[in-house]
């Protein structure tokens, strides 16, 4: 007997199987190759993590290398208390961005570099033009001077906000203060082109934008602001000196 | 058996799917800046590319003709999701600067126009040859263009830096320009021009 392959009771059946098929085996796919993937964010993480304080690693000793640099990890609260029983590197930063700030558990970072100097690394996160941005900040022992930054994003403009991810960028960072005498200011982003927070008579507190890329750099603002930073300003400020 | 070989070469010049057929431009514009990403990439196509034309030849009796484009597209964006996660747990750093462009072969017009036009009308091998020669023509176009674009943008080829420091130090610059995607578009016209201009069959009256 010859299939009517155009009965609509073939299509449908056929439909059917084909997409339980393919979807069986996109899940084994996935499952199978989740361990792996985990492990490249993972190690990635770790990368920015000593990028922020100037080591520079490959994908290959980035574990190793981050056993002997960061000294400690673990987490506060809003109100600056140590959190007990949080493994500080598995916060999913995605889901404490989403919550209340009072309510978010905020890991911090320390480390000592090749000086022997203790560096505080405060991961961040916010909102850029298409997804998602993050970064990390890493901060003098007195909790107030920026020693180096890191941006990341997930998919900014190439050539205009993706350039948050250049050295060129991110080290206008360095030297920078969070705190204005006692007062938390953090970073303001200057839109204008090179030179425009000196124009501004903001150097302190104050780094160019991205031309062209203004929707991310007014993210990262936020970011290092209301969005995210200001839920560490009583962790900075209990430490400060 | 000449026919089948024929398959396989006509792709690379005379019905080449980038230059000939003016097909999956898009992609060739936006991940030929260097050459890794554009060799993944080109891998990529032509993994993808090769199962599914195989896999709709193997299915061509029994795909109801109504929902046949729908079974396509079914098949090129399943192969295209596995190919993308093995990127992503093999090869990290090229999966992530050819971010969402591998997703994006899903569209790209090379695979539904070889499925369409070939795999649904031929047997498993030939259309196996097909998609191969297909997916190298494409390759092909990627590779020279990606080689022009790192060396004269960047002075180097997958990385190793060519251009000596000398150059440099007495006043050769990279051009930045060709780093931006017109120039790609521009090095795929010149590719054009130079191979109708060898070519007779392709010199329209």
């Amino acid at each position: 007997m010859k299939l009517d392959t155009n009965s609509n009771l073939y299509t449908f059946i056929y439909a059917s199987v084909l997409v339980i098929a393919v979807a069986a085996a996109l899940a084994f796919t996935a499952v199978k190759l989740k361990p792996l993937q985990d492990k490249n964010v993972r190690v990635e993480k770790m990368q920015n993590i000593l990028k922020s304080i100037g080591v520079n690693t490959t994908p290959d000793n980035a574990e190793q290398l981050y056993n002997k640099y960061v000294t400690d990890a673990y987490a506060v609260n809003s109100k600056g208390e140590k959190l007990e029983g949080v493994n500080a590197f598995d916060v999913n930063l995605k889901l404490q961005f989403k919550a209340e700030p009072d309510k978010r558990v905020l890991p911090v970072y320390e480390a000592k570099n090749d000086k022997g100097e203790t560096k505080i690394i405060i991961p961040l996160r916010g909102k850029g033009l298409w997804g998602p941005i993050w970064g990390y900040f890493a901060l003098n022992d007195d909790y107030n001077t920026i020693y180096g930054a890191v941006f990341d994003h997930k998919g900014e403009t190439p050539g205009l906000g993706a350039e948050i991810a250049t050295e060129k960028f991110q080290k206008q960072f360095k030297g920078k203060t969070l705190f204005d005498g006692d007062k938390f200011v953090s970073i303001t982003v200057y839109k204008g082109g090179k030179g425009s927070a000196l124009k501004a008579g903001d150097t302190k507190h104050g780094v160019d934008a991205i031309s062209g890329g203004t929707i991310t750099s007014k993210g990262l603002e936020a970011m290092v602001k209301d969005d995210w930073l200001f839920a560490y300003k009583a962790f900075l400020e209990k430490n400060k000196k | 058996m000449g026919k089948n070989i024929k398959l396989l070469t006509d792709p690379l010049n005379l019905n080449n799917p980038i230059t000939v057929q003016i097909l999956g431009i898009c992609s060739a514009l936006a991940v030929t800046v260097k050459l890794m990403p554009a060799v993944v990439m080109s891998i990529s196509v032509i993994t993808v590319l090769t199962f599914a034309n195989v896999i709709i030849s193997l299915l061509r009796n029994t795909i109801p003709s109504r929902i046949r484009i729908i079974v396509q597209l079914v098949v090129i964006a399943a192969l295209v999701i596995i190919v993308d996660q093995i990127l992503k747990a093999y090869v990290y750093d090229i999966s992530k600067q050819l971010s969402v462009f591998v997703g994006l072969i899903i569209t790209n017009c090379i695979l539904m126009g070889r499925l369409e036009a070939f795999a649904l009308g031929n047997k498993p091998f030939p259309a196996f040859l097909d998609g191969l020669g297909n997916g190298a023509g494409y390759a092909l176009i990627l590779i020279i263009v990606s080689a022009i674009r790192e060396f004269f943008g960047s002075g180097s080829l997958a990385g190793f830096k060519i251009i000596p420091q000398g150059f440099y130090d007495f006043g050769y610059s990279d051009n930045g320009l060709i780093i931006l995607p017109p120039m790609a578009l521009i090095i795929v016209g010149v590719i054009i021009w130079v191979q109708r201009s060898r070519t007779r069959e392709l010199i329209e009256n």
